[in-house]
């Protein structure tokens, strides 16, 4: 009997799997649809900017400089046996305008921006208030999920963007300034190895992935859940769940696609 | 006014992306070393390249000159043609040769040019006639190999001369 619930639990879960993919399709296709309604009203989608972008700055600034410094002292210590320190800003750029920015970037949106926007659209509905924009014909889909998933597509690409530079920083301030590394190495080895189109740019379209993965599972879930307390706080809780084992999922998927031979 | 320091802050913000993004194009890739320069082009023949990419430096007693743009294979001379971006700041005499070298002992490829005496200098599409092929590690073991089994034996070890 236990053999049989554990076959059908592993059906409902592979049922739920592909039940949630269908519903992030189907809104993400319906939020594209609407994208001409969207746009005509950009003070809402700035507004989003707003709260999603400016309210993350500082947890993305300060994990940014410390991932950077921590990556320069560990970079430091194995590079060293290897006499070759000089390539310290070299490892601490790549590692992170193509990995670490992107994902740790997306991970902390995940945390600090994808869970309000949840527990936002969630209480919304528990509010009828998503029901009391249809009855009053206004497309709640348009109104309320449509810029906050644009805020979402701006803002995370920045974010991540902003991530790497601050964590480059960081490598120098711990490798330049405190080690003392030379200066003129680190910045060269750095532009010799870095290319602005496989590793810039690449990067960059990373997290506008990850921007909108993340975004649309806040967003279905906040849609999706529950109309109770103890709804919207479990869509709040598998948001942050769902959207980091996406992100790093499509992070494995991406690099595979980006940088591997051919 | 609420509006205006929405705004600001939201402008301020994605300036500040921006420029996060100018700093890694102009400081942490290669995009304003290589915009900022005007070059010219050569072309080189070399019987083998070894582990030479494109974007290797082209150096000079040291001192980057220009880097590798493209490689390919030419099936005519059965030879790699390998096309450089010379930096226009340099001019080489005609009879320059270039070698394919290896920096460090495990470090990358890199073409080293040797200027010649001659007093016209190289123009652009010009082709750099005499080359030297890579070090292939293993061709150079083989060699060493058959050397040594050609060469007579040494006087403690060959008991029978």
């Amino acid at each position: 009997m236990a053999i049989v619930d554990s076959i059908a639990s592993l059906g409902q879960a592979c049922i739920r799997f592909v039940l949630g993919l269908g519903n992030f399709a189907i809104l993400l296709a319906k939020i594209l649809m609407r994208t001409g309604a969207i746009w005509r009203r950009p003070r809402l989608i700035g507004a989003q900017v707003h709260f999603l972008g400016n309210h993350s700055l500082a947890i993305i600034l300060v994990a940014g400089l410390f991932v950077g410094l921590v990556l320069g002292l560990q970079g430091y210590y194995t590079l060293r046996r290897y006499g070759s320190e000089q390539a310290l800003g070299l490892l601490v750029a790549l590692a992170l305008v193509r990995e670490l920015g992107p994902v740790i970037a997306a991970l902390l949106f995940a945390g600090r921006a994808g869970t309000s926007l949840t527990a936002e659209i969630g209480l919304m509905k528990a509010g009828e208030q998503l029901a009391a924009l249809e009855t009053m014909a206004v497309d709640p889909v348009a109104r309320v999920l449509g810029p906050r998933f644009y805020g979402g597509l701006i803002v995370v690409p920045l974010l991540a963007t902003l991530f790497s530079a601050v964590g480059i920083l960081g490598g120098w301030l711990v490798g330049v300034v405190l080690i003392g590394v030379d200066p003129g190495a680190f910045w060269s080895q750095m532009s010799g190895g870095v290319d602005f189109w496989d590793d810039v740019v690449n990067g960059v379209i990373k997290s506008v992935v990850f921007g909108i993965a993340v975004t649309q599972i806040a967003l279905m879930q906040g849609y999706g859940a529950q109309p109770t307390p103890e709804g919207v706080a479990r869509a709040t809780t598998l948001t942050v769940v769902v959207g980091s084992l996406a992100v790093l999922g499509l992070d494995f998927v991406l690099t595979a696609l980006m940088f591997g031979e051919l | 006014m609420q509006a205006r320091n929405l705004n600001l802050a939201v402008g301020a913000f994605v300036l500040l992306g921006l420029l996060a993004l100018l700093f890694m194009a102009l400081q942490v890739s290669n995009l304003g070393a290589r915009s900022a320069s005007n070059t010219y082009e050569l072309k080189a023949y070399f019987d083998n390249i070894g582990g030479l990419k494109p974007r290797a430096a082209v150096r000079s007693a040291g001192v980057v000159v220009g880097r590798v743009r493209q490689i390919q294979f030419d099936d005519q001379q059965y030879q790699a043609l390998v096309l450089l971006d010379m930096d226009a700041r340099y001019q080489f005499p005609k009879d320059t040769s270039a070698k394919i070298l290896t920096s460090g002992l495990l470090g990358d490829n890199y073409v080293g040019l040797e200027p010649g005496g001659d007093t016209e200098m190289l123009k652009a599409a010009d082709r750099i006639r005499m080359t030297q092929s890579a070090v292939v590690l293993e061709n150079l073991i083989s060699q060493f190999l058959y050397n040594k089994a050609t060469e007579p034996s040494a006087p403690g070890g060959g008991s029978r001369k």
